[in-house]
């Protein structure tokens, strides 16, 4: 089969609603069996107490609101060299779950920091760049719908997206280069300093975000297909 | 290159050099004509820092110990008030049309652009910074480090803020949109700026800072100028 066939809005509408269910119930799946290896099976923390739960959904929230930027400047870079208009569509659709999720992790992160650090904010390296990544997301769903022509958007929210990329990793190596109030990461590949149950509960989540986000991603994508090729005849003929 | 070079050939071979020289002139000329924007820029610099004694209280010790940030926040501020004129004028124009069909390369003369606009903003508030400086009674070495940071430092907020300003032209929302783009990318400019001379004031060296600020310039030098010609590219597309 040509791997170009899907570049196309018309042939990739439909991949995308048939995709899109399983995404969403994968994410179901992995999600409850990850809140409840959370809540249920990981043991109490034996100096933060209940509140640590927090992790299973800051954790995995921190982690998907970099990546899912990182895919969106790939995308965003895709559509910039090859001038398609399905990449920058599919940049465009994973910006919103991106900034939710980059919210999410400050959120949870401020509750979780009154009880263990006692208080809802530190002007930490970390947490600083969490927030600029925020930023730079209400930044490019802001400069893609700025202009009238929506492929001018594109290609600026792209560019926009590619210079934001120097943030991610000052973010992911904030805790090692400044020795500020946000710990280090617990999880790597040379093995963990946590539980099992909570290390399965964290990857379950983290999982269960990842579909959820590609399942996010490919609804909204249809939509803006739809609504950008409104004229064309593939869609006329579907109402 | 003099008149008789220029015509000798049917096309002027465009460089870098010529294009930087060329585009620098004409900018720095235009700001000089219309030395109105410049002075707008300094006096508001210089309005917001002499605002914050008066917000906060003029306590010396606290003044000592917040004035390089506020400093460093008025020149973002102003750096970012300055930004729309640097391309919007030509755009709407047509002169940045013609200068993409000039025989310079693109980097050429948008660098020369935007040394031009640092000459007319950046480094006006650099050499006032001391003075601003000397209101919040800092002293003499914190002084020296907030300059030579500044002097680091916006550069890299006006090629920053270019290649900004070159993405949303033309764009709906015009200031608050840009202000939404650029400030976030201002932020590690502010704390490295801000840090340098926070260090020299509690004894600390301020080295460390000052070579992320450096190391920071020679990057932005590297790759924002082909990012804004990107940038100014899809804007005339």
């Amino acid at each position: 089969m040509n791997f170009y066939y899907f570049s196309s809005p018309a042939t990739f509408y439909r991949l995308a609603g048939t995709m899109a269910p399983f995404f969403f119930a994968a994410a179901l799946a992995t999600g409850i069996a990850g809140l409840y290896m959370g809540f249920v099976v990981a043991p109490t923390d034996a100096q933060q107490g209940e509140v640590y739960r927090v992790i299973f959904i800051h954790v995995p929230a921190a982690w998907m609101s970099m990546f899912a930027y990182f895919v969106m400047a790939c995308y965003g870079a895709i559509s910039l060299t090859f001038n398609t208009r399905l990449a920058a569509m599919m940049a465009r659709a994973i910006a919103p779950t991106g900034a939710m999720f980059t919210f999410v992790a400050l959120w949870t992160g401020s509750f979780w920091g009154r009880p263990t650090w006692g208080t809802y904010w530190v002007w930490d390296a970390r947490i600083t760049s969490e927030l600029v990544l925020l930023f730079l997301y209400l930044g490019f769903i802001a400069l893609a719908n700025a202009f009238e022509d929506p492929r001018r958007g594109d290609r600026a929210a792209a560019l926009l997206a590619i210079i934001g990329v120097v943030n991610l990793p000052i973010i992911y190596f904030s805790v090692q280069w400044w020795n500020t109030l946000h710990q280090g990461s617990s999880v790597s590949f040379k093995g963990t300093s946590m539980h099992v149950a909570m290390l399965w509960a964290m990857l379950l989540m983290a999982i269960s975000f990842w579909m959820y986000t590609i399942g996010a991603a490919l609804v909204r994508c249809r939509t803006i297909i739809l609504e950008r090729e409104r004229r064309a005849q593939w869609v006329r003929a579907m109402t | 290159m003099n008149a008789a070079t220029a015509t000798a050939g049917p096309v002027s071979a465009g460089s870098f050099a010529t294009g930087f020289a060329w585009s620098f002139a004409r900018d720095l000329t235009l700001a000089i004509r219309h030395p109105g924007e410049t002075l707008l820029v300094v006096a508001f610099f210089v309005l917001v820092a002499s605002l914050f004694p008066l917000g906060v209280g003029a306590d010396p010790q606290l003044l000592a110990r917040i004035g390089p940030g506020v400093i460093w926040v008025c020149a973002l501020l102003a750096a970012f008030l300055s930004l729309p004129a640097l391309f919007a004028g030509d755009y709407a124009d047509g002169t940045l049309e013609q200068m993409t069909l000039s025989p310079h390369p693109m980097p050429s003369w948008a660098s020369g652009k935007i040394a031009a606009h640092w000459v007319a903003s950046g480094l006006p508030l650099t050499v006032l910074s001391p003075l601003i400086g000397l209101q919040y009674g800092l002293d003499p070495a914190t002084l020296g480090t907030l300059a030579a940071a500044l002097l680091l430092g916006t550069p890299i907020l006006s090629l920053l803020g270019a290649a900004c300003t070159a993405l949303a032209l033309g764009a709906r929302g015009g200031g608050v949109l840009l202000a939404l783009l650029a400030l976030p990318l201002f932020v590690p400019v502010l704390i490295f700026g801000a840090g340098a001379a926070e260090a020299q004031a509690a004894g600390l060296s301020p080295a460390p800072h000052l070579s992320l600020l450096a190391a920071g310039l020679i990057l932005a030098l590297m790759a924002l100028p082909f990012a804004i010609c990107a940038a100014i590219r899809i804007a005339l597309d």
